[in-house]
């Protein structure tokens, strides 16, 4: 049903004693009418914030990013000309968001089917569901906090650098780990949902045919909820890629990838680097380097990324509502 | 009579307040037509019809609707009485529950309807009434009950709450709420409860719940579009007792696709087919000798 | 949807190794689950160990006011050097004054203005911005905080250092503090916006979901469209007002990096008997505070004072968490009351 009697359509023949119904909020109480006005005050206000920002953040972007900030790397130098771009950074963003996605994608699905499809002892399943939303909640810096010090463990010394005996704790790996705790509850609770919203009468057809409880999981119920697994996915990455507490604390903040050690894939993993958030807080007059005009261009590019996996996830969000199952 | 005859749209004189009620034709054992079954209870209420009286209280005058450039409506006039329950049959897309809605303006909610014609309500053009205080005095109940997420008692002081100009207090709404309770029927069955939960009830009380509701804002003309297509046998019986026992506080509207219920229940029947008005008579007279070919064929079962 | 050719023995209970597949998957996943289980319970348990310390040593007035608490965290630090006895005092009110302000101040206006803009949004607005506004609340929802950050250092700020804050009222606080548009106004405005489109996103889903046979119910009885919108849609969309809000305060609970950026970096506790001025006062929360020292961990009292700060954040958040579900809980008699949405 469309919306209510604000604008209504005029009668083809209006006789003068007529009223239209938009009339009709003069005769309401006052404090509905301030309600209603409230309503459109702030509704209004709300588009005017969000196009000052979005235009603002646009207008800055593009008049600081050249084409060459994307694909050089942070130099020292004295002028904001002199400094160079962020490629580091950016493949810093990319890197820690596959390393977080490749945990917490896996984990996450299997703990979503283990809740949907499983879920016995139900004890269990209570305790999974509160430490999954405990984790929902936690702040990015506690969960920073407690990586440094479990990346600094000597046992752990192999996932980074290690320096006469002490052990650095901050690379991509020790990053990539703790932001796949923030994505985990992300993708659990997309997947979940998707597995929940198929019916049982798909379940017990399967069943009917003699297969097994993961087949039927791994045949008929993951590929139908392939939807709601790329969005938690897409999620998870969305939340990663801004995060930025984790990241500052744990990833070593070198402005250009340092790695460690000579396997040439690994190093960087073992290594330190920075990602786009980093580096904007970084540019920021209250970071380090303080060069507003990079943090700018940087920030158009963070956003132009977000919002590209934004229209995914609306993509296929859409595409899943219109799975049938009769 | 030919098809292609141009249909008398019966036009009724304005101004006509009590009338007194047309003799009631009985259908006749070798009648034509398929008229159906007769029970007691039936032939009961058609002697008591016989005698009563009746107030005009709505007219329609040749009223089209439109949304967007189909016509749903086509030049339809009636009027609707108290004293009588007023069925509007036809097969679905004829445009009754169309009808139906405009009568209390809930058409204005679709941005693509038009209207042209006249309805008015104890004399006065329905549009140039607020549509609040319209629908306080012709309201709706619908084809799935709808009670509020709230106690039976909440969904009734809704109403009355709304009407109030201060809060009332709850000791003083009781009353009130009973009220409407027993002229629904419901109050035996919830009466040691009001704080019950509205959707927990049966689907039967949830509609007499919302019967109960829409007779708390004392309306003039009470309109019912299917209202026991979703419910069961029994329940349907009770409600259509209920309906009865109400043509004579308020004049009542009815649409039904169960022919069966129209004969039952109704005084006066228009049926409608593709948006126009075919036949308007008492339900006697159409379900035993209806005029028109359509009409006859509709009754038996031709089409639907 | 469904393909019958990939299907292998192992897949039919009867098949060879069927069962026996069956019961390694769910031996596995269960194995994974419990495995997540206790990585987070550990990861738990180790901050509170970590933490006890520090409260061990301060007591129930950790939490109270005493002193520049930067100053103290200055001491613990250098205290952590092998020839000194390491420190423990502090005194956090300012940090937890700060938290509390920014976030309720946030929250409250915040659920005020949600309420008014996703009613808009989903009932009162034109067809045409109905569907602008949804993608773009979900869009603004997941923009990184560093970058509200960074517009609020590089606009608000300076805006209210240079054009909000009279020179005179700077004059008047010098010896406490520095008043340059660092403060407790730019950390609210900007956490407001912030939180908002979560919140908004959280009470359109709820309102949406209200069937429309009961709007149209209250509409035919005569109930004007506000009232009926707002008596029967916002009541019935409790549960998603709450799990909204929940969610809203635990982000801004837990916001480090924006509000270091644009609230200042001192830990002082503004004061409201300041009068006007107590809005332009710098201030630094508990999440910030951490943001700010972890350099400095590998001093062992230090660390034991960053890790009680963190524990406090986790003990807030789940707090909230009960909060919600407790507040969901009259409402189950009434209706269905879904899952945490979000």
């Amino acid at each position: 049903m469309s919306s209510t009697a604000i604008t209504p359509p005029q009668p083809p023949a209006a006789s003068p004693e007529r009223r239209s119904a938009a009339d009709a909020s003069a005769s309401w109480r006052l404090v509905d009418r301030l309600g209603l006005a409230a309503a459109w005050l702030l509704g209004l206000l709300f588009c005017a914030i969000t196009a000052a920002i979005v235009i603002f953040l646009a207008v800055q972007g593009l008049r600081y990013l050249s084409p060459s900030l994307i694909w050089t790397n942070p130099r020292v130098g004295y002028t904001q000309g002199a400094t160079g771009g962020f490629l580091d950074p950016l493949i810093g963003t990319v890197l820690v968001a596959a390393i977080a996605i490749a945990i917490a994608g896996p984990v996450g699905v299997g703990v979503a089917v283990w809740l949907s499809e499983y879920g016995r002892p139900v004890a269990l399943a209570r305790v999974v569901e509160s430490t999954v939303e405990m984790l929902a909640g936690a702040p990015s810096v506690v969960l920073a906090l407690f990586g440094i010090l479990l990346f600094q463990a000597p046992a752990l010394g192999f996932l980074s650098e290690v320096n006469a005996g002490v052990v650095f704790g901050k690379s991509f790996f020790a990053a990539g780990a703790m932001l796949s705790l923030v994505a985990l509850p992300l993708v659990t609770a997309s997947v979940r949902e998707g597995l929940q919203a198929i019916p049982n009468h798909v379940r017990e057809a399967s069943y009917a045919v003699g297969k097994t409880r993961i087949a039927t999981i791994r045949r008929v119920l993951l590929p139908a909820a392939r939807p709601s697994v790329i969005t938690g996915n897409m999620l998870g990455i969305g939340h990663v890629i801004g995060d930025t507490a984790i990241i500052v604390l744990l990833l070593g903040d070198t402005q250009v990838l340092q790695g460690v050690g000579h396997i040439p894939f690994l190093s960087t993993l073992r290594g330190t680097g920075s990602t786009l958030t980093s580096y904007i807080f970084d540019n920021a007059p209250t970071g380090d380097l303080n060069q507003p005009n990079k943090a700018y261009a940087a920030a158009f590019v963070l956003l132009l990324i977000i919002l590209a996996l934004n229209v995914v996830v609306d993509v296929f969000g859409r595409r899943s509502g219109e799975l049938r199952w009769s | 009579m030919e098809l292609n005859e141009p249909r008398p749209i019966r036009r009724l004189s304005p101004g006509a307040t009590v009338s007194p009620r047309p003799p009631v034709h009985e259908p006749s054992a070798n009648g034509n037509g398929h008229a159906p079954s007769q029970s007691p209870f039936v032939t009961a209420r058609r002697a008591a019809r016989a005698t009563a009286a009746t107030l005009d209280r709505m007219q329609v005058e040749d009223l089209s609707i439109a949304y967007g450039s189909k016509l749903a409506v086509k030049s339809v006039s009636l009027p609707i009485r108290q004293g009588e329950v007023l069925a509007l049959i036809g097969p679905s897309g004829c445009g009754k529950t169309t009808l139906l809605r405009s009568l209390n303006r809930l058409t204005e909610l679709t941005q693509t309807a038009s209207l042209t014609g006249r309805i008015t309500l104890d004399g006065i053009d329905i549009t140039t009434l607020e549509p609040t205080a319209l629908r306080r005095r012709v309201t709706m109940v619908f084809q799935q009950p709808n009670p509020f997420p709230m106690s039976v008692f909440d969904n009734i002081a809704y109403v009355l709450r709304e009407q109030a100009k201060r809060r009332p207090r709850r000791a003083a709404l009781r009353p009130a709420v009973e009220d409407a309770l027993g002229r629904a029927g419901l109050l035996d069955e919830v009466a040691d409860d009001l704080g019950h939960p509205a959707l927990r009830l049966s689907g039967g009380q949830q509609q007499r719940l919302c019967i109960a509701r829409a007779l708390a804002a004392n309306p003039d003309v009470l309109l019912l579009d299917e209202p026991c297509s979703a419910l069961d046998p029994q329940s349907t019986r009770v409600i259509e007792e209920l309906i009865v026992k109400l043509r004579e506080e308020v004049a009542v509207v009815i649409v039904t696709h169960n022919l069966q219920q129209a004969y039952r229940i109704a005084d006066h029947v228009a049926f409608m087919y593709l948006g126009e008005l075919v036949e308007y008579a008492s339900a006697g007279a159409l379900f035993s000798n209806p005029r028109q070919q359509r009409t006859k064929d509709y009754i038996s079962g031709a089409f639907g | 949807m469904y393909d019958a050719t990939s299907d292998t023995d192992e897949d039919f209970l009867d098949g060879e190794g069927g069962l026996s597949q069956d019961r390694r998957a769910e031996l596995g996943l269960g194995a994974l689950v419990c495995g997540v289980v206790v990585v987070l319970l550990a990861m738990l348990a180790f901050i509170l160990k970590e933490a006890w310390p520090s409260f061990a040593h301060n007591g129930l007035r950790w939490f109270g006011p005493g002193g520049n608490v930067d100053d103290q965290i200055q001491a613990i630090f250098t205290s952590g050097d092998f020839d000194r006895a390491p420190q423990y005092l502090i005194r956090a009110w300012p940090l937890i004054w700060s938290t509390l302000l920014t976030t309720a101040g946030a929250v409250v206006i915040s659920f005020v203005c949600s309420l008014f803009v996703s009613v808009f949004m989903v009932e009162f607005a034109p067809t045409w911005l109905k569907r602008v506004l949804e993608p773009v609340v979900r869009l603004l929802a997941s923009v990184p905080s560093v970058i509200y950050g960074l517009i609020g250092v590089l606009v608000l700020v300076p805006f209210i250092g240079n054009h909000l804050i009279t020179q005179h009222e700077k004059a008047s606080v010098t010896p406490v503090i520095q008043l340059s548009g660092y403060s407790l106004l730019a950390g609210v405005v900007i956490l407001t916006v912030m939180i908002s489109p979560v919140m908004i996103a959280i009470f359109a889903e709820g309102l949406r979901s209200v069937p429309r046979g009961w709007l149209e119910g209250s509409l035919a009885l005569g109930v004007n469209s506000w009232r009926t919108f707002w008596k029967i849609a916002v009541r019935t969309a409790r549960p998603a007002l709450i799990a909204g809000t929940v969610l809203a305060t635990a982000r801004a609970l837990g916001e480090a990096v924006m509000l270091s950026m644009v609230s200042g970096s001192v830990g002082f506790a503004p004061n409201p008997a300041d009068g006007l001025i107590f809005f332009f006062e710098p201030s630094r929360g508990l999440a910030a505070t951490i943001l700010h020292n972890t350099d400095e961990l590998n001093s062992p009292p230090m660390k034991h004072t960053l890790f009680a700060i963190a524990a406090v954040l986790l003990f807030s958040a789940a707090l909230l968490s009960l909060a919600g579900w407790a507040a969901k809980q009259p409402m189950k008699r009434y209706f269905n009351v879904g899952g945490a949405a979000g």
